[in-house]
C-alpha cells in the first residue's frame, strides 16, 4: 500500500465508525502502541472532517499484559498508557497496525477492563493477515491479506518510521 | 535502550542511563496504582521470596504490594522467625528458602553485604531491600522518582540531608544516584553522626559536611531528613533536647531553603523530634507521595528482574559463579570464592 492508500483507506474507515457507531458521544479510540497510536490519531482527525466530531484517542501500552514475557529478549521496554478519559460505558474501539494471531488484542482487552467497564469493545485494523490463534475478529478493517507464515507484514508509518507503506516482505530472505 | 539487571543489589555501580531507565520504567506502574483494578498479571505463577531478616514494616508491606499487584506470590520470612532464633545461618535459610523454588530473593540484613554474599550462592535474582549501613537501593529510586516528579529533574539540584548519616543506608543510596546527575550534596548533622570521610565516599560528586542547620539549608532545593534513632542518642553526650534544639526541621528554618524546596523522609517519622507537624504535613512535604512511588518502583524491579533473567541464567554484565549444592558450612569450597 502506497501513502495514498493508506489516507484514503483511514478516511473509510473513519466513515464506517462513525456509521456504525450510533451516535459519537460515548466514542473513543484507543491505539495500541506503537503504530495503532498515529493511526488512531489519524482517524480521529478524519473524524472531525466528517462532523465535526471530536472523539477523545487514548494510548494502551500492553506489555504488561502480553503471554509472553519471559520469551521477549531483548526485554521489551515498558512505556505508559495514557486513557486520561473513563472507560466505565464507553463505546471503545481498539486500533492497530496489523491482525495476525489476535493475542496482542487479547491483551489490550485485558488492559482495558482493568480500567473500567466499557459498554461495547470494537477492533479497527489497518491490514488483516489471517492466522488467527485467538477467536478475535475485527469490525473494522482496512485491507485483508492472504499470508504465509514466512511472510511478514511491515506497516511504516511517517510519524515513526519518516516514511509511509505497508510492505508483504518473505522471511527467508 | 533496555538495560537487564541481573540483581538489583546497590546503586552505586550503576550508571546514569541505567538509573534513568529504572526510573523511567517506574512510570508505567506509578498509572498502575491510580486504576480501579490494581491486579495485573504479568507475574503469576511466578513467587518472591521477601526475606527480612532486620525488622521492616513499610519496607516489607511495600515490596509485597508490589509483587501481589503484578499478580505474583509471596514466601514471608520475618525477624522473629524461630528458625532464625535457633542459629541457622544465613546461607542455610537462602538455601532453604530456594529450595521453594521461589523466582526472586528479596532480602533486607543488618549486615553490610549480605545480599551480595547471598546473591553469590543464588541462581535467582537478589533484591537488595537495606543491608546494613550500606544502600537502599529501591528507597533511592523511589526518593529520586519523588523528586523528578516535583522538580521535573533530578539533575543539577541543592540537596540537604539532615541526621545521622553515618548509619545511613538511605543517605548512602540517595548520594551514590543523585550524584550521578550532578546534584550537590550538604550532609548536616551532630559531628558524631556526620563526619568529614563522608565527603569522599563518592568520587566526583561535591559533596560538604556542616554542622550548623541553618548553614546547610540555605540554597537547598531538596531537603532530606533523616529518622533519628532515639536508641542512638545515648551516644556521645547529646540528649533528645539538644537535638530538637539544633537540628530539627521546622518551620522557620524551612524558611531558609529555597521557596520550592521540598522536604522528603523514608520514614517512619518521629513527630517533634527530627520535624515538626507543620513541616511533616505542609505542602513542601513528599512524604506520601514517596510511599506511594515506593509501590510503583517496586513493581518495575520486580518485573525487570523476574521477566529479564534469560532461561539460561546468563546475563551480559554480570558473570555469576553459580554454587549449586553448596553447604554453607563447607568452608574449603568457599574459599574458592573471589
Amino acid at each position: 500500500m502506497s501513502a495514498a492508500e493508506i489516507d484514503r483507506t483511514l478516511q473509510r474507515v473513519a466513515h464506517e465508525i462513525v456509521e456504525k457507531s450510533g451516535g459519537t458521544k460515548h466514542l473513543a479510540l484507543i491505539g495500541i502502541r506503537r503504530r495503532g497510536v498515529p493511526l488512531a490519531q489519524r482517524i480521529a482527525q478524519a473524524m472531525r472532517g466528517i462532523d465535526g466530531v471530536d472523539v477523545p484517542v487514548g494510548i494502551l501500552d500492553i506489555t504488561l499484559y502480553r503471554d509472553d514475557l519471559s520469551k521477549v529478549a531483548p526485554q521489551a521496554v515498558l512505556q505508559s498508557s495514557d486513557i486520561t478519559f473513563g472507560v466505565d460505558g464507553m463505546d471503545l474501539v481498539l486500533v492497530d497496525d496489523v491482525l495476525y494471531t489476535g493475542r496482542t488484542i487479547r491483551a489490550a482487552m485485558n488492559g482495558l477492563f482493568d480500567l473500567g467497564r466499557p459498554k461495547r469493545v470494537s477492533l479497527c485494523v489497518l491490514i488483516d493477515r489471517g492466522h488467527r490463534e485467538m477467536p478475535i475478529e475485527a469490525q473494522f478493517i482496512g485491507r485483508t491479506v492472504q499470508t504465509s507464515d514466512t511472510e511478514i507484514v511491515e506497516v511504516r508509518l511517517r510519524e515513526i518510521d519518516n516514511e509511509e507503506r505497508v510492505m508483504l516482505v518473505d522471511r527467508k530472505e | 535502550m533496555t538495560h537487564r539487571f541481573r540483581d538489583l543489589l546497590a546503586l552505586e555501580p550503576l550508571s546514569a542511563d541505567e538509573l534513568t531507565f529504572l526510573l523511567d520504567q517506574s512510570k508505567p506502574f506509578q498509572e498502575i496504582q491510580r486504576h480501579p483494578l490494581k491486579k495485573l498479571a504479568t507475574l503469576r505463577g511466578k513467587t518472591i521470596a521477601l526475606a527480612f531478616f532486620e525488622n521492616s514494616t513499610r519496607t516489607r508491606i511495600s515490596f509485597g504490594t508490589a509483587a501481589s499487584r503484578l499478580g505474583a506470590d509471596t514466601m514471608n520470612l520475618q525477624a522473629e522467625a524461630s528458625s532464625l532464633k535457633k542459629g541457622e545461618t544465613l546461607l542455610d535459610t537462602a538455601f532453604n528458602l530456594n529450595a521453594m523454588k521461589p523466582d526472586c530473593f528479596v532480602m533486607r540484613h543488618s549486615a553490610s553485604g549480605a545480599p551480595h554474599y547471598v546473591a553469590r550462592h543464588l541462581d535467582i535474582p537478589v533484591v537488595n531491600a537495606g543491608d546494613g549501613t550500606h544502600e537502599h537501593p529501591s528507597q533511592g529510586l523511589l526518593d529520586a522518582l519523588t523528586i523528578r516528579d516535583r522538580k521535573g529533574k533530578i539533575s543539577d539540584l541543592n540537596v540537604t540531608i539532615l541526621g545521622d548519616i553515618q548509619h545511613s543506608r538511605v543517605a548512602r543510596s540517595n548520594i551514590h544516584l543523585l550524584g550521578k546527575f550532578g546534584c550537590r550534596f550538604t550532609l548536616c548533622g551532630p559531628s558524631m553522626w556526620v563526619p568529614r570521610e563522608l565527603e569522599k565516599i563518592a568520587p566526583g560528586t561535591s559533596i560538604r559536611c556542616v554542622y550548623r542547620v541553618e548553614e546547610a539549608l540555605e540554597g537547598a532545593d531538596v531537603i532530606i531528613m533523616l529518622r533519628v534513632q532515639t536508641e542512638r542518642l545515648h551516644e556521645p553526650s547529646l540528649s533528645v533536647g539538644d537535638y530538637i534544639l539544633g537540628y530539627q526541621l521546622n518551620a522557620e528554618r524551612l524558611r531558609i531553603a529555597k521557596p520550592d524546596a521540598i522536604v522528603l523522609h523514608p520514614g517512619p517519622m518521629n513527630r517533634g523530634i527530627e520535624i515538626t507537624p507543620d513541616v511533616a504535613d505542609g505542602p513542601q512535604s513528599c512524604v506520601l507521595e514517596q510511599v506511594t512511588n515506593g509501590v510503583a518502583v517496586r513493581m518495575a524491579i520486580l518485573y525487570l528482574l523476574v521477566t529479564g533473567a534469560a532461561e539460561d541464567g546468563s546475563h551480559p554484565a554480570i558473570e555469576r559463579p553459580v554454587l549449586h549444592n553448596r553447604r554453607a558450612t563447607d568452608k574449603t569450597s568457599q574459599s574458592k570464592d573471589s
